[in-house]
């Protein structure tokens, strides 16, 4: 990396780490390498971290794939005795597997908090003013904020009746964004009524504003409802922060990291053609090391940031 | 018009597969409104203003490239490239039920089947344009072939010898035929689908489902017309 392209990165970095001092994040960092059991106990996904080797005595250890497991582990381990909540933010390179010839990154930049012991919506929205605010400090004002909840994908194949094998077929081709796909799964699926699976191809495609949770309001059953109910208690906190980016409800939101609880969060920007951060809730993370303690936290991808930068013509930021 | 191509906002940009496709796609846009008498001209032209849409004509295997990476928000092309580019993620939207066409393994007229032939041989080396397909359809079953990649003609790899088999697309079936060939195994069938990017798909929320649910009516009129149209 050359002077020019390290001095805007900088500027990224400190634009982020400003704002999210402003809100009283503190900096904090973890090793590079982690035992490969720790990473497996916080998300069995991260256990197939892509770079794995052996220490001297055998250990198996692992670069870190994102930051939020390695800062659970932390937080269990030295701040346990403390009383929460905890407020803590990082910059730094995270490690995942790519398809070589295709400029992706083997090692990348993130920049991001988590607030650990703050539970609910009042908690999650102050993490979303803090990405808003972010968003704002490195220019990219046409960005936006998606938000789903981990719950409702789950919650209504098990309200309509879909078998475990119905229901794990067809979320692995939602995360594959293959919804041709799902709909092939469901209509196969014998133990689901037509209307279930109308109802339930119709959920994924529902994104929008606060109508979208209206309109859902019919839909499904408890377990459903309860879901939707959470992700519109979390759309109404956002009402009394300044949000200054456009935030859009989406019910077939579904991401492919396993630790997320509740809200989840994923950042989009028009001129860049793949999410530029993402987030959520992961109440039951803590507990894994330790501690029981809800959390919610997000990462902006450091060089997806400046490529929109460059796209949009932001500079001297 | 070319100004405006780099930048985000302006109609939706479909990424048109050129080749087989075409006609059957163009159909399609016809039915939905979409201004396509440019496209069908003789133009050199890559880019068509469709109205509402901006058309982008490529090869059929590069649609998902350009859909991975946000040049072309949305896109036609069939099933079979979409498996073998299976490693560029892009939201697959419709079954379009045009250019369906059948992935096949085939072998020569009189040779033994292919299991027996793998039974005394071990090994089957098998000629493709397809190589993921190929190898994912051996892989699972647990038979071991070479898969050799080869661009174009692949019928002419069994009559020469550089293999035992191929893996290809056939609509009617008839170029195997003259070829000597016939269908061993019926790999996949593949259509058309509709594809999107990933963050067109949520920051243009209303005209790609927009875009999707008319071009799910049309694709469903063309499989089962109305008495008397």
């Amino acid at each position: 990396m050359l002077p020019d392209e390290m001095l805007e990165l900088r500027r990224i970095q400190s634009a982020l780490l400003d704002v999210f001092g402003e809100y009283s994040y503190r900096e904090v960092r973890t090793p590079t390498l982690e035992y490969a059991d720790s990473l497996e106990l916080g998300d069995r996904r991260s256990a197939d971290a892509a770079y794995r080797f052996f220490d001297d005595r055998g250990e198996l250890l692992a670069l870190r794939t994102d930051m939020t497991i390695p800062i659970a582990r932390l937080v269990a381990a030295r701040l346990g005795e403390v009383e929460p909540p905890h407020r803590l933010s990082y910059l730094a390179n995270a490690y995942r597997a790519v398809t070589p010839q295709r400029g992706e990154l083997r090692e990348f930049g993130q920049a991001g908090i988590e607030l650990i012991g703050g539970a609910g919506p009042y908690a999650t929205a102050e993490v979303i003013e803090v990405l808003s605010r972010a968003l704002d400090a490195v220019g990219l004002k046409d960005a936006v904020i998606g938000l789903g909840n981990a719950s409702l994908w789950p919650g209504l194949l098990a309200d309509c009746g879909a078998s475990a094998a119905t229901a794990e077929r067809s979320s692995d081709l939602l995360v594959g964004h293959d919804l041709v796909g799902v709909e092939a799964v469901l209509r196969e699926a014998e133990e689901l009524e037509d209307a279930h699976v109308d109802t339930l191809l119709e959920v994924i495609g529902m994104r929008g504003g606060e109508e979208t949770i209206e309109r859902a309001a019919t839909f499904g059953g408890d377990r459903f409802g309860a879901a939707l109910g959470r992700l519109g208690s979390m759309s109404s906190a956002l009402g009394g922060r300044s949000i200054g980016h456009e935030v859009q409800l989406d019910l077939g939101m579904l991401r492919d990291i396993g630790y997320y609880s509740g809200t989840t969060i994923e950042v989009y920007d028009p001129s860049v053609g793949e999410i530029i951060g993402g987030g959520g809730r992961y109440d039951d993370l803590m507990g894994k090391f330790g501690v029981t303690l809800p959390a919610a936290g997000f990462t902006l991808y450091i060089e997806r940031i400046h490529k929109a930068q460059i796209q949009q013509g932001v500079s001297g930021v | 018009m070319f100004d405006s191509l780099r930048k985000p906002g302006g109609p939706l940009k479909l990424a048109v597969p050129r080749g087989a496709l075409l006609d059957e796609t163009l159909d399609l846009l016809d039915r939905i409104g979409v201004e396509t008498a440019e496209v069908r001209g003789d133009s050199r032209s890559l880019v068509f203003d469709g109205g509402e849409l901006t058309l982008v004509t490529m090869r059929p295997y590069d649609v998902p490239t350009y859909v991975e990476a946000g040049a072309a928000d949305v896109g036609i092309t069939g099933k079979d490239v979409l498996i073998e580019q299976g490693d560029r993620p892009v939201y697959e939207l419709v079954d379009l039920g045009i250019g369906r066409c059948r992935m096949v393994l085939a072998t020569q007229k009189g040779d033994a089947a292919p299991s027996e032939h793998q039974r005394r041989l071990g090994m089957m080396r098998i000629a493709t344009k397809y190589p993921r397909i190929a190898e994912q359809h051996f892989e699972k079953r647990g038979r071991q072939v070479e898969v050799v990649e080869v661009k174009g003609s692949i019928e002419l790899a069994p009559l020469v010898g550089l293999a035992d088999g191929i893996v290809d697309l056939v609509a009617t079936g008839r170029t195997l035929a003259e070829n000597n060939l016939e269908i061993r195994e019926e790999i996949v069938t593949c259509t058309a689908r509709l594809v999107a990017n990933r963050v067109s798909y949520k920051i243009r929320s209303a005209e790609v489902d927009d875009l999707a649910r008319r071009l799910r009516e049309a694709a469903a009129e063309v499989e089962s017309p109305e008495p008397g149209s």
